[in-house]
């Protein structure tokens, strides 16, 4: 393991701020920790880079016990989402001073920054001030400032936040790269669930000091481990539609009404547990249609509302009573009732009852998740 | 057709901008004719002078007067000008200036990137520094020194200086690294900079607006000072403002006013001049907390 924390806990007086972390992190992953700000996210990330003291547990990056180490013998590197470029030298030093503090020979240093500069192509930058660079490129030069630590791990603190949406998306395949060349552990901090799915090989899904689901980013999307996973991972949200589970001979099922029409959409055998119970289905957007398919389950749906993005058009409708998106091909114009398609393999159910409101395990879902060892903590 | 009589819009903004300048003109003349009483009396004769009329040009430029306020001028007994006097004051006022600023500088970015517990209360504590009068605690500073062995003494003068500098000089430097972001330090302690590193490197580099502030508010309140110059030091190593006010007030013989003019200016010179080629970087500084990295 790469990088190992077991049962780290840190409290701001008698806020519990991280409560029992664990994660294994294998050889190379690009890990992302997601989550609402407040959710302790870059608290846990200051205290693998040692910037935060912590109350109890352990961090091991490569097999060496770091827990009490100072941030530079962690043999880390960090980015942050201010830059944190040293604003009195240029950007030549300030890629050269932690090689410097390492007290490495000049020559050495000057090969490390040409290497560096050529890899993030800003060899012109070298003699600038950072108050002289847009912020694409001081991220461009912080990230440089990491490179050149060569660091085992490398952290990034919501790197690409202060950045226009253009760049972000520039910037994050820039980072996509990196790794790619490194091939280094790499934990990441983020808001934004896209930038966790599109860049992850793992995303850790953090709420209240707590992580909620650990897997790849087709395990969250495919088999999130409850309501909140479903909610907060898809950049449009998840439909969830309340339904009661009843028997229709063996196999159970619900009804979906719309517009004063009803339809009985058969559900897997493992719901039978929960006949006469209120559950909640969850389908995403993407996962409803417009397009004629027999093989689907078809709503006729009034729209009330639709939102075009150019590519897709979604309709807005409601099934029992619950509003639903669904992503459907534009129609010229748009017409006021439509039939919508959906495959039942795709939905997800979740039990309301419980506080953290699991999802309701099928043995189907996920047509193309992968297995379910992924999930759960550690 | 009648004629009509109007102010055209322009003229009241025209009138009140007269005003305007008539007053700023006026301030102007009242702020610099004791100055120009000055200069202008420190090179008449005595003559001159007493003829009366002081706003007079003198008939020829005498330099008798600054050679006499400079070297040879009774200060009480001695009779040797503010000449050595004024090196005193240099040798009071580097010290305590530039230790003052350092140490304030290492306060404040203790108490703004190093907080302890309690570092709060203390930088109150402190604060309350910048409100004592300076009459209350001679009594006791006079004991403290006499305790250290460093009563009339330039060295105990010195400390009393940086102490009492040091109330200001943490304010200004712990209210301008509140600004820097917190991120550059831990930046530089990933980067295996230790705590003076880290403010010598990365911090105080970046101070250099605010540096020149503390440095002319030192360098005016040290220089100024009279009151802990006429009590802890004495004799010899007594500040030029004490030498100023000896030879003001020594009472035998003539009253010289163009020698304590020519000697008042020898005082005020220095401070006169930090400002002139500083202010730039004073008015800089002051406004320094919106300048970003």
């Amino acid at each position: 393991m790469s990088l190992t924390i077991n049962n780290l806990n840190k409290s701001y007086g008698n806020n519990h701020i991280l409560k029992d972390i664990n994660i294994h992190s294998q050889q190379g992953e690009f890990l992302v920790l997601v989550g609402a700000s407040g959710c302790g996210k870059s608290t846990l990330l200051n205290a693998i880079g040692g910037l935060d003291t912590i109350d109890s547990g352990s961090i091991y990056n490569h097999d060496i016990d770091i827990t009490h180490k100072t941030p530079a013998a962690r043999d880390i590197a960090m980015v942050f989402q201010s830059y944190a470029l040293y604003p009195t030298m240029s950007v030549r030093d300030n890629i050269a001073f932690g090689l410097k503090m390492k007290k490495l020979p000049a020559d050495a240093i000057a090969q490390k920054i040409d290497e560096v500069a050529e890899i993030l192509q800003i060899k012109e930058l070298l003699a600038r001030k950072p108050s002289q660079l847009s912020g694409g490129q001081k991220q461009r030069v912080a990230m440089g400032r990491a490179i050149a630590r060569d660091p085992s791990l490398y952290l990034f603190d919501e790197p690409l936040s202060n950045l226009d949406a253009k760049l972000r998306v520039d910037m994050r395949l820039e980072i996509k790269k990196l790794h790619h060349r490194v091939r280094k552990n790499i934990v990441y901090v983020t808001h934004d669930q896209i930038e966790a799915m599109t860049l992850a090989d793992r995303i850790a899904i953090m709420r209240g000091g707590q992580i909620v689901q650990v897997g790849t980013p087709d395990a969250v999307y495919f088999q999130p481990q409850n309501i909140f996973v479903a909610k907060f991972i898809g950049s449009n949200p998840i439909n969830l539609i309340p339904a009661t589970v009843e028997a229709a001979g063996n196999t159970p099922q619900v009804r979906l009404h719309c517009n004063g029409q009803m339809v009985g959409v058969p559900l897997p055998a493992a719901l039978r547990a929960y006949q006469q119970k209120e559950i909640l289905i969850g389908i995403r957007p993407e996962h409803i249609s417009n397009v004629a398919d027999d093989r689907k389950i078809k709503i006729r749906s009034n729209i009330v509302l639709e939102e075009k993005t150019g590519a897709d058009t979604y309709l807005l409708t409601a099934w029992n009573d619950a509003e639903i998106k669904a992503r459907c091909i534009p129609q010229t114009p748009t017409p006021t009732e439509v039939d919508l398609y959906f495959d039942a393999a795709e939905m997800l159910f979740f039990d309301p009852s419980p506080d953290e409101q699991p999802r309701i395990a099928t043995g189907q879902e996920g047509v193309a998740g992968k297995d379910s060892k992924e999930q759960g903590n550690g | 057709m009648r004629a009509t009589f109007s102010f055209s819009p322009a003229l009241p903004t025209t009138i009140s901008r007269l005003c305007l300048y008539v007053f700023l003109g006026v301030a102007m003349l009242a702020m610099i004719f004791p100055l120009a009483v000055m200069v202008i009396t420190s090179f008449k004769t005595m003559g001159e002078i007493r003829s009366g009329d002081l706003f007079a040009l003198p008939q020829a430029v005498q330099w008798g007067a600054w050679q006499k306020a400079w070297s040879s001028a009774c200060t009480g007994v001695s009779c040797e000008g503010v000449r050595d006097y004024f090196w005193n004051s240099v040798r009071i006022t580097v010290p305590a200036v530039l230790l003052s600023t350092l140490v304030g500088a290492a306060n404040g970015y203790v108490l703004s990137k190093w907080k302890f517990r309690g570092s709060q209360l203390f930088f109150g504590l402190l604060l309350i520094g910048c409100f004592i009068p300076f009459q209350i605690v001679i009594l006791p500073m006079a004991q403290v020194l006499g305790a250290l062995q460093l009563a009339n003494t330039t060295t105990g003068l010195v400390i009393v200086h940086i102490i009492y500098g040091l109330a200001f000089t943490t304010l200004f430097y712990r209210n301008y690294f509140v600004t820097v972001p917190d991120d550059l330090v831990r930046a530089a302690k990933i980067d295996g900079a230790g705590f003076w590193t880290i403010f010598w490197k990365i911090l105080l580099p970046t101070a250099v607006p605010i540096t020149v502030v503390v440095l002319i508010w030192q360098f005016t309140q040290v220089w100024n000072d009279f009151l802990f110059g006429v009590v802890f030091a004495a004799g010899d190593s007594q500040p030029v403002t004490v030498a100023l006010n000896n030879l003001v007030n020594t009472s035998t013989g003539v009253k010289e006013y163009n020698v304590d003019m020519a000697a008042a200016i020898y005082v005020g010179l220095p401070t006169f001049l930090v400002y002139i080629f500083a202010s730039k970087y004073f008015i800089q500084g002051l406004t320094a907390g919106a300048v970003k990295g």
